[in-house]
């Protein structure tokens, strides 16, 4: 077999990005999220290279990933939809709008459609109160969600 | 004898000097500023509840059970977070603050294993005694919704974690983890490891080892403080759950290396359940490492040989025998030998192992009984320059310092020493000092473990070629000479100037420039003026050193080499400063105090001396001999002539940890009676004619003084297995050789000790038992013993600087032998491996490896793991290969703990010129791929297997009737 095993591909990638973001201020968070702009999830194979270069333990990179549920640990789908389910947009019918998607997309929360298009992931707030109920999809706010803009998101990720 | 409680006070004391006065449940307690409701509230003797807290770490406050009230206050502050203030007036109980702690304590236990057993741990945890306090035995909660508790029978729970047995002494069960983060915070704060965390958050927060791995892959180095810390089960030592908790304690000194740990033996019955480390021991204030705190099974093994046994030739069997036989007939062996081929015939050596009592005893055997100065010990091979350079530059053969001074010291010089993994409880004291702030510089061959670590970083390392070690420090006080940046003030009031000068003249030469040295040293010179800047101005230097230092031909001048750094920069006499040993064995340092070397008697007094001899000839009724006897070479020299035949070997084992094992094997096979004095049948014991068995330091009274000078206190906890402590079996030895002994107690050798060498003049039992430990020079000048010495003078009067010219070794690397080899140590084993190999520790170390840098293994054909065959001009070996940028290319590097592959078969018998330490450190070798063990492996393994065996009865009796 001729081939690298991919564990040392990620490595080799990871170390780029680490390389260019390590002289930041409080370089952890900017290199864990570089990391999952590469790769669309925060790979295992990539944290003791951040460790490393961060002179951190892998445990105390292990730690913060974890923490913060934004980091997917796994591959996700080619578009990542953000469902906003805190107070404000639940108090705008955030609930039957989670219901609505969830069947346009075929999927619960935290799971990634069987064609590997879509990944449905719940956020406490976006920030976007004023415009509630609310979603991100691929980083682009939505605002003032109904049924009209479900089915659309439903039709841009399937495209 | 009940168990030792010792009191928690929940948070660290502060150091503050002002004082802070409250009222703790109206009763007024004065206490630093700084300090905690909590540790205020238990000086004043009221414990309030607590789980995370421990004053071993920092304050937390997650745990919210220890809330208080406090007067003018709104709320329900945690005492362990919330600083005492003048005139504050705390209530720790109240009706509110019950049922506050008792809803906190249920939500615990809704999540909780409930009783004691297989799931649910001792019962007997921190955690279970609160709720028992509580009268807590369930919750209103009810155990159902989610949990991370083990499923019943045919059910499942998904958010339940299986436990974590991967460690061979402790276990993880996440069932009882109440996430406190105590472990997190020990590993960090205490052990400065790093290895654990905790992952997730909200309800699925978990302690993990670093990526959620099992303990043993994880980066867990298993010093212990995490079971320690824990307040519940969920880290819990094997031994406890096979066992059950112990019923007893003992504080006694752990018997692995120079750190000198204070730990508690916890036993039930003759049995120890776990060694747990003592707070208030001052070398480790509670902390431990993987040997100290579990490596303690090789007391039971069952290797160990508890019964004397003799043999006339070393090739026929072992023949076992009462201590009665064995005594005389050694004692008849050592006559006649004397008889026949003259007083000087026969010698004693002593062990590093063994406390000061016995040691003092078998240099006493030698010099009354023996009648000569034939005693040498294994500091010969380790830190006798340190002796000879130190004494010659300061006056005293020890390092200047305590541990506690490193909490002091801006800029820390490691030199030719891996305390991360000889002297590992130290490390973590410096590497708390480095995340403080302080800077390291750190010059050793081999890129080791505090050069880079998580949260500690190396400013400096001198990746010097082994064997350059006096050029590279001369090379830097030619910087601090010629840049002016020494402190002339000290020098002028502390050194003599002349000599100075003279120095100064010496060190600005130009040979001994960075530019120069790095030509042969390999180390950039803008490192090395780096370094030497840093050293000279960062503060207090504190330069600690090891056996890399030593170990070489020119040891004793690379002691005093750094002897002059420190006097030249005023680095001596205070706290945070100074030059320290590090030292390898338990007692080294006290092995050497008491007069273990041919030349000197106890206090390092020359033997030519006449005041000192007449105190122990007037002491003893014998004439002292006022000729130094011989070195350990020298007497296996005169054994290989023929004039030398017995040999007293006391907890030692020479064959494996002397150079150049050929000519030790050689020297052994010349002797007619070499009696060896251990607990197992060691390397040495199979050139031995007669075994008396050995006892653990648990098994007998007496003293250790480690490597701060401070002589710590060694307590039975278990009867001799093998019927005689060794000071027992030493006098047994005496008094059959017809000298008049009677010692009824160690305290009572140390009481001569006391009143025969001035350094010891005031240390009596009674003293150690009141003040836990006093480091020497303990007298009437220093009652309670020196912290620091050389405070306002050198003990020699003035500090004297000496020339230290660099003569590279005869040992050289050419065409047939192009690698220099170096050894060192590792975490888990020690010394030669006769203890830690009969314990579990042998899953993280199960043999000694080739570290190899890339270049030169591909150059060799070597890949990761292959068996290699390592020869030098002395001897070959094999063992296996272990690619690695650790080591720079042409530099290999081994560990000597494992006797099948006789590093020291590969040694010169090169030695320190002035002390004959021999040069373990640098030797020219060749490596090369092979396929099997060498000649001499195979040898010596089909003669050790003949050597070893130990005659069934039936056997005995023909070789009774044989010898009849």
């Amino acid at each position: 077999m001729g081939m690298q095993p991919q564990g040392t591909e990620t490595a080799a990638r990871a170390a780029q990005i680490v390389e260019a973001l390590r002289g930041v201020e409080g370089p952890l968070l900017p290199i864990l999220h570089g990391l999952q702009e590469e790769f669309g999830h925060v790979p295992a194979e990539a944290l003791p290279v951040v460790a490393e270069a961060l002179n951190l333990s892998r445990a105390e990179v292990h730690g913060v990933v974890t923490f913060y549920h934004d980091f997917r640990r796994e591959p996700g789908g080619r578009h990542v939809l953000k469902l906003c389910r805190a107070e404000a947009c639940q108090s705008m019918g955030a609930e039957a709008i989670a219901r609505q998607v969830q069947e346009a997309l075929g999927i619960g929360f935290h799971e990634t459609a069987a064609d590997g298009s879509v990944t449905l992931e719940p956020v406490y707030c976006l920030g976007l109160c004023a415009c509630a109920p609310s979603a991100m999809l691929d980083g682009e706010p939505i605002g003032r969600l109904d049924a009209a803009t479900v089915a659309e998101i439903a039709a841009e990720v399937r495209r | 004898m009940s168990l030792i409680h010792e009191t928690d006070y929940g948070t660290p004391a502060p150091a503050a000097e002002r004082k802070v006065t409250l009222t703790i449940d109206g009763a007024s307690v004065t206490v630093p500023e700084g300090t905690s409701v909590m540790r205020a509230a238990m000086e004043a003797g009221v414990e309030i509840p607590k789980l995370c807290a421990t004053d071993m770490l920092d304050a937390f406050g997650s745990c919210r059970v220890c809330l208080v009230e406090i007067e003018g206050r709104g709320g329900t502050p945690a005492s362990c977070t919330t600083p005492v203030a003048d005139g504050m007036a705390v209530r720790t109980t109240s009706e509110r603050l019950e049922r506050l702690r008792r809803g906190v304590m249920e939500l615990y236990l809704s999540d909780h294993p409930a009783g004691r057993g297989e799931q649910a741990g001792t019962g007997q945890s921190e955690f279970d005694r609160l709720a028992g306090e509580m009268g807590l035995s369930g919750s209103r909660y009810g155990t159902d919704g989610r949990n991370h508790v083990a499923p019943g029978e045919g059910s499942l729970n998904v958010d339940y974690l299986a436990r974590d047995a991967s460690n061979p002494y402790f276990e993880y069960d996440p069932a009882q983890c109440i996430v406190c983060s105590r472990c997190v915070r020990a590993c960090e704060e205490v052990q400065g490891t790093f290895a654990l965390t905790i992952a997730g958050r909200g309800f699925e927060s978990r302690m993990v080892a670093s990526m959620n791995e099992d303990f043993i892959e994880s980066e867990c180095v298993s010093c212990g403080a995490c079971v320690q810390a824990c307040p519940t089960d969920a880290l819990r030592e094997k031994s406890v759950l096979e066992m059950g908790m112990p019923e007893r304690s003992v504080v006694t000194t752990c018997a692995y290396c120079g750190v000198g740990c204070s730990f508690k033996a916890e036993m039930r019955g003759e049995d120890v359940v776990r060694m747990v480390p003592y707070k208030d021991g001052k070398a480790n204030h509670g902390h431990s490492c993987v040997k100290g705190r579990f490596a303690f099974g090789y007391a039971t093994h069952r290797d160990r040989i508890v019964k004397p046994m003799i043999r006339e030739r070393v090739t026929d069997p072992w023949r076992e025998v009462t201590w009665e036989e064995a005594l005389a007939h050694t004692a008849a062996e050592f006559r006649r030998i004397q008889h026949r081929y003259g007083r000087g015939a026969v010698g004693g050596i002593t062990s590093s192992r063994c406390t000061n009592e016995e040691t003092y005893l078998v240099q006493k055997l030698v010099r009354q009984g023996f009648g000569n100065n034939n005693v040498d010990t294994c500091a010969r091979v380790c830190h006798s320059p340190t002796g000879y350079g130190l004494g010659q530059a300061f006056g005293t053969s020890a390092g200047t310092q305590d541990f506690d001074s490193v909490d002091h010291a801006d800029v820390i010089v490691i030199i030719g020493a891996n305390p991360a993994a000889a002297h590992p409880v130290f490390a973590s004291r410096m590497k708390r000092r480095l995340r403080q702030g302080a800077k390291l510089i750190v010059v050793d061959p081999r890129r080791t473990e505090l050069v880079r670590a998580p949260h500690v970083e190396a400013a400096y390392h001198l990746p010097l070629k082994p064997g350059t070690n006096v050029a590279v420090i001369t090379a830097m006080a030619h910087v601090i000479v010629t840049e002016g940046l020494f402190d002339e003030a000290f020098i002028r009031e502390r050194c003599d100037w002349d000599e100075f000068q003279d120095y100064a003249a010496f060190a600005a030469e130009a040979r001994n420039s960075p530019e120069e040295v790095e030509k042969f040293s390999g180390v950039p010179a803008q490192a090395i003026r780096g370094a030497a800047r840093l050293y000279a101005t960062g503060g207090n230097g504190a330069i600690y050193y090891g056996l890399g230092v030593t170990e070489h031909s020119q040891g004793s001048t690379a002691v005093m080499a750094i002897a002059n750094l420190a006097m030249l920069t005023g680095n001596i006499g205070r706290p945070g400063v100074g030059v320290n040993p590090l030292r390898g064995q338990n007692n080294v340092q006290g092995s050497c105090d008491m007069g273990s070397f041919p030349h000197e008697l106890p206090g390092y007094r020359h033997i030519s001396g006449e005041a000192t001899r007449a105190i122990y000839e007037s002491l003893w009724g014998v004439k002292l001999d006022e000729e130094p006897g011989l070195r350990i070479p020298n007497m296996l020299d005169a054994a290989v002539e023929g004039s030398f035949k017995g040999l007293y070997v006391q907890g030692e084992d020479i064959l494996q940890s002397d150079p150049d094992t050929r000519h030790v094997s050689a020297g052994l096979a010349a002797m007619e009676c070499v009696v060896v004095h251990d607990l197992f049948l060691n390397e040495t014991a199979r050139f031995a004619h007669v075994f008396l068995p050995g006892s653990t330091f648990l098994e007998k009274d007496g003293t250790f003084t480690n490597a701060e000078r401070r002589i710590n206190r060694v307590r039975k906890v278990m009867e001799p297995r093998a019927r005689y402590a060794d000071w027992e079996a030493t006098q047994e030895l005496a008094r059959a050789l017809g000298l008049d002994w009677s010692y009824g107690h160690p305290g009572e050798i140390m009481d001569e000790i006391a009143a025969t060498t001035p350094t010891f003049a005031g240390v009596t039992y009674d003293l150690l038992d009141r003040e836990g430990s006093v480091q020497w020079p303990c007298n009437d000048k220093a009652p309670l013993g020196t912290p620091v010495m050389h405070v306002d003078g050198f003990v020699r009067g003035r500090g004297r600087f000496i020339r230290t010219d660099y003569i590279a070794t005869d040992e050289k690397t050419g065409p047939r032998f192009p690698l220099l080899l170096t050894t060192g140590r590792i975490l888990s084993q020690y010394n030669v491996g006769a203890q830690t190999r009969r314990t579990e520790n042998v899953v993280w170390h199960d043999e000694d490896v080739l570290e190899i840098h890339p270049h030169d293994a591909e150059q060799r054909g070597i890949r990761q793991g292959d068996l290699v065959r390592l020869t030098s001009r002395a001897g070959e070996t094999t063992l296996r290969a272990e690619i690695t940028d650790k080591v720079a290319p042409g530099v290999v590097y081994t560990t000597f703990h494992h006797p099948d592959t006789q590093a020291n078969v590969v040694t010169t018998d090169y030695s320190d010129w002035a002390t004959n330490c021999p040069e373990y450190k640098v030797t020219a070798v060749q490596v090369a791929p092979t396929n099997g063990p060498s000649e001499w492996q195979r040898d010596y393994e089909a003669f050790s297997r003949r050597s070893r065996r130990i005659a069934r009865p039936a056997e005995a009796a023909r070789a009774t009737e044989a010898a009849e």
